[in-house]
């Protein structure tokens, strides 16, 4: 086995571009040309669909550019970017790269503190924003970034007794780039004419498990090499569509709903609101889908939910249909050869159970699925290709264009992350380290080039990641590489594998694994509120709040059932078998981005959670059997406040292997 | 499955109309005659004396908070207002006009519209269709071109289904327009209940608590909500709520009632500072 692969040589782009369509408001120029009456994005509100064909998504970008013009924006200049997803702010990131400016997009649920950092860090002078609840943040933190100079708003409701002068409708700002434009025609053409393929395209900020967030600055060239690379290898044509509903600072976003549009000139579109994301997902019914595994999960628990709560013979018939699809998924995963009996079942399911439900789920059109980000549960993967959805796994992160490794079409696998990307060299280092070179990879952090040498060698990027390829080519990702540790007698222990496992249990909705050093491993949980929830109801357990659900004795048997099936699953594993979780915790309050404890991608952040929570981490080692708790809780609007709780510990099985 | 067949073509150029770019009430008027007139009111029930000679004025574009201990007669006084009962002595007057007599409907269809302190939804009805009944006595038409569903019943349909679809913006409950409102929480309830009295387009809204047995974020969402109408639709507010902290951040005056008497009306700060009210209401202050 090789160390360094590189992909399918002879299909890919390389670095040269054609200098007439080598950015961005370049390319969406030569779309709004070539096919200005295909919709380009749609939103829905009011109930309805409004779609903006390619011609509209220019005009309006070319008008706010112009009325940025108009305020004195001036190239190279920020703006940052904070909403939800919305054609507006789409459009606001391609003015802002037309008029030579980098597009600053900020996760739209991030506090003060946060959003101040970044506004800081990358000198944003403007700022393109939502509504009211980004404009109040914004006024907040505004005094403390003085480079922050005008802030646009585009949903004008309870905005209108705010004198701020820094504020601006959109409206308004495109109103300023309609007369600027009449008086300076040719303006927009021009700037836009200027842009080359390396410019910075966009600068996103990563939240980083450990210290503060870094920008990383990718190229027109970075982001529209991989986005085309990918698109030849998977097929994907102008009639996509998508829908844009994870945030639009995380590169995922950026690259499905902005740049592969752009390049193909594929349908993005944006839900009413977070809360009808899965409604308008079946109505739109997306061919080309990108979810991270809880969104998947959340899911399949709702499927399930309903199922449990259908009339006996529905429920009975989706049961048994659902359990053929899971053999045949397994087996054809397994590379096995499927009996016919189970051939024709399946044929039988897909009319009775596997269509309607899909249907039913909006996933019926879909040619291509994504997860990415965590490591999907077997049930849950299974589950889905069982549907006969083309789910498959993908690889990357920020600084590599968001794409490294994509599994192939009629190659899919449960344990691995598939070869690399056309274009994409990885290689696994001495030390078992996933390092990768290929044209996407990212320009530099912004302001930090401290940062960027100790990430980049040669080219070369450190995932940070541990990994190796199997004997096929296909990557399969282990841990991250600092966080693979060993117990207190040199047992191998790696906590990442056993929360995933253990949140491949509906119920669980993160968790927290602790044995560095320590005498065996121990587990923080958070059940997930909804699915017990509807666990307790069936069973008429009554509860008040999450906190006292989390505490009940039957939740704790429950959660203890969860966590002796991860135990015993560890036996197949020779290397982690004696790394089994010997006493958990079920967490009295949810762990939250507001508070710190995870980042606003779902990552554990786990010096934090093992400082913040080291009471209960000792009462876990003591011989303890309950401990009592005050966590402080930062409330959406910044203020903080108290929780005190009495906290149960349990004991978990532990397995030993059979004697052979 | 496709989406949305034809696609609605939005102007280029128009960004976002908001419920904000309609044409609005003046707050000016809040100096003119006021919108109601509540004069020396009384009401009896049997022996007892729900309201005696009770008179308020509420003016244009204000929001009026309603309080007082529990058996004090808020309730009582919204239900004369909104025509639910007549008054025993005293007159009622909205613009100007007297219609102290006039049964509920017809007080309705002048523009006062109210929610409940139960939720009193049609439970098995989705949202949707619980707000178009608000929008019913503002519909016009033949019952036989409404069984078609032609016409200018078509065209009436679509513009009130319209005004329905700002207002489900406006309070945000796209999530839950084709859900049962049986099913939902009991927060989400009490805003579904506000948007169908909003769909009456009322100059006047009569909220009985509207904030009663929601936790804090429900609370503050239904405060920023009340706010928001006063503010963009410019609607005159009258409610009655138990949480001082609420009446204290949105009201711009408090009326307080105790044993069916106006024991006090003004400003919040001059109300909570009143020693009959303390007495009566807040309790006692020892110090």
């Amino acid at each position: 086995m090789s160390d360094a692969r590189r992909a399918g040589a002879a299909a890919h782009e390389g670095g040269t571009l054609d200098p007439r369509l080598d950015t961005f408001p370049k390319l969406a120029q030569a779309n709004a040309a070539r096919f200005p009456d295909k919709v380009a994005i749609r939103e829905k509100d009011y109930g309805v669909w409004q779609a903006y064909t390619w011609r509209d998504y220019v005009e309006q970008s070319r008008l706010i550019a112009l009325g940025l013009a108009a305020l004195g924006f001036r190239r190279g200049d920020k703006t940052a970017i904070v909403g939800d997803n919305r054609p507006q702010l789409y459009w606001a990131m391609l003015a802002t790269q037309a008029l030579g400016g980098v597009p600053v997009p900020l996760y739209q649920d991030s506090i003060e503190r946060e959003m101040e950092f970044i506004l800081e860090h990358a000198e944003a002078r403007f700022a393109v924003v939502e509504d009211q609840e980004q404009v109040d943040k914004l006024l907040q933190v505004k005094a403390r970034c003085p480079r922050l100079e005008r802030i646009v708003y585009d949903d004008p409701r309870g905005l209108r007794h705010y004198r701020d002068d820094c504020l601006l409708s959109l409206a308004e700002l495109q109103e300023l780039g309609r007369r600027f434009g009449a008086q300076h025609p040719g303006w927009f053409e021009q700037e836009v004419a200027r842009g080359t393929s390396d410019d910075v395209a966009i600068i996103c900020y990563t939240s980083g498990t450990t210290g503060q967030p870094k920008g990383t600055m990718l190229s027109h060239r970075n982001l529209i090499v991989t986005g085309r690379n990918a698109i030849s290898q998977e097929g994907l044509r102008a009639t996509e569509e998508v829908v844009a509903y994870l945030p639009m600072a995380w590169i995922g976003d950026h690259m499905f709903s902005f740049a592969q549009s752009i390049l193909t000139g594929f349908t993005v579109n944006c839900p009413e609101s977070s809360a009808t994301v899965l409604q308008d997902l079946r109505e739109i019914g997306p061919t080309y889908f990108f979810a991270p595994p809880t969104i998947y999960q959340t899911v399949l628990t709702a499927v399930m939910i309903r199922i449990d709560d259908a009339a006996p013979p529905k429920r009975r018939l989706v049961r048994a249909f659902l359990e053929v699809a899971r053999r045949v998924a397994q087996r054809r995963l397994g590379r096995a050869r499927v009996p016919l009996t189970d051939r024709l079942l399946y044929a039988l399911g897909r009319v009775l159970v596997y269509g309607p439900l899909k249907d039913n789920l909006g996933l019926n059109r879909i040619r291509v699925a994504y997860t990415a980000g965590e490591a999907i549960g077997p049930e849950l993967f299974e589950f889905y290709r069982a549907l006969g959805i083309n789910l498959k796994q993908l690889y990357g992160m920020t600084e590599s264009s968001a794409l490294i490794c994509i599994q192939r079409d009629d190659d899919v696998r449960l344990d691995t992350v598939g070869p690399p990307l056309a274009g994409v060299e990885v290689r696994v280092s001495e030390s078992g380290e996933v390092l990768y070179r290929s044209p996407g990879v990212f320009v530099g952090y912004y302001k930090n080039p401290e940062a960027t040498r100790r990430t980049m060698e040669d080219g070369w990027v450190h995932s940070g990641d541990a990994g190796f390829f199997d004997k096929d080519g296909h990557l399969r990702i282990i841990d991250r590489a600092r966080d693979v540790g060993r117990l207190a007698d040199g047992t191998l222990f790696a906590p990442k594998y056993l929360e995933n496992k253990l949140k491949f249990s509906p119920y669980v909705r993160e968790a927290v694994c602790i044995g560095q050093d320590r005498p065996y491993v121990a587990a923080l949980v958070n059940i997930n509120a909804l699915a017990v929830g509807s666990w307790a109801e069936r069973r008429g357990l009554a509860y008040t709040s999450y906190t006292d659900l989390a505490q009940k004795p039957e939740v704790y048997e429950l959660i203890r059932q969860e966590v002796n099936r991860v135990n015993r699953s560890l036996l197949e594993e020779p290397r982690l078998r004696n790394a089994q979780i010997r006493r958990f915790l079920l967490l009295h309050k949810e762990l939250d981005p507001d508070d710190q404890e995870i980042t606003r991608s779902r990552k554990l952040r786990r010096a934090f959670i093992a400082d913040k929570y080291a009471a209960l981490v000792d009462a876990l080692y003591a011989e303890r059997d309950r401990v009592s708790v005050e966590a402080k809780v930062t409330y959406e609007d910044g203020r903080t406040g108290t929780v005190r709780a009495d906290v149960r510990i349990r004991e978990a099985d532990v397995f030993a292997a059979a004697t052979p | 499955m496709s989406p949305a067949g034809d696609p609605v073509r939005v102007p280029a150029g128009a960004t976002r109309p908001g419920p904000a770019a309609g044409p609005r009430p003046e707050p000016a008027a809040r100096d003119g005659p006021p919108l109601l007139e509540v004069d020396g009111v009384s009401v009896r029930f049997g022996a007892v004396q729900a309201l005696s000679r009770v008179s308020l004025e509420i003016r244009r574009g204000e929001i009026v908070a309603i309080i007082g201990p529990n058996g004090a007669g808020k309730t009582t006084l919204l239900n004369v207002i909104s025509g639910f009962y007549h008054p025993w002595e005293g007159r009622i007057r909205l613009e100007g006009k007297d219609r102290t007599r006039l049964p509920a409907h017809a007080v309705a269809a002048l523009g006062v519209a109210r929610t409940f302190q139960n939720v009193a939804l049609f439970k098995g009805m989705t949202v949707l269709d619980n707000i178009m009944t608000g929008r019913v006595l503002r519909m016009r038409g033949s019952f036989l071109l409404e069984g078609l569903y032609w016409g200018p019943a078509r065209r009436q349909e679509l513009a009130h289904r319209a005004f329905v679809e700002r207002l489900i913006d406006f309070l945000e409950i796209q999530a839950v327009r084709k859900t049962p409102a049986g099913r939902l929480p009991y927060g989400l309830q009490k805003r579904v209940e506000l948007a169908r009295a909003l769909a009456a387009e009322p100059t006047l809204l009569l909220l009985d608590e509207p904030m009663a047995g929601m936790n804090v974020e429900e609370k503050e969402d239904m405060c920023r909500f009340i706010l928001d109408v006063n503010d963009e639709f410019g609607t005159t507010i009258a409610l009655i709520e138990h949480d001082m902290s609420v009446v204290m951040d949105i009201s711009e005056r408090v009326a307080v009632l105790d044993y069916g008497r106006k024991i006090a009306d003004g400003p919040p700060e001059a109300v909570r500072k009143d020693p009959a009210v303390i007495a009566a209401y807040l309790g006692v202050a020892r110090d």
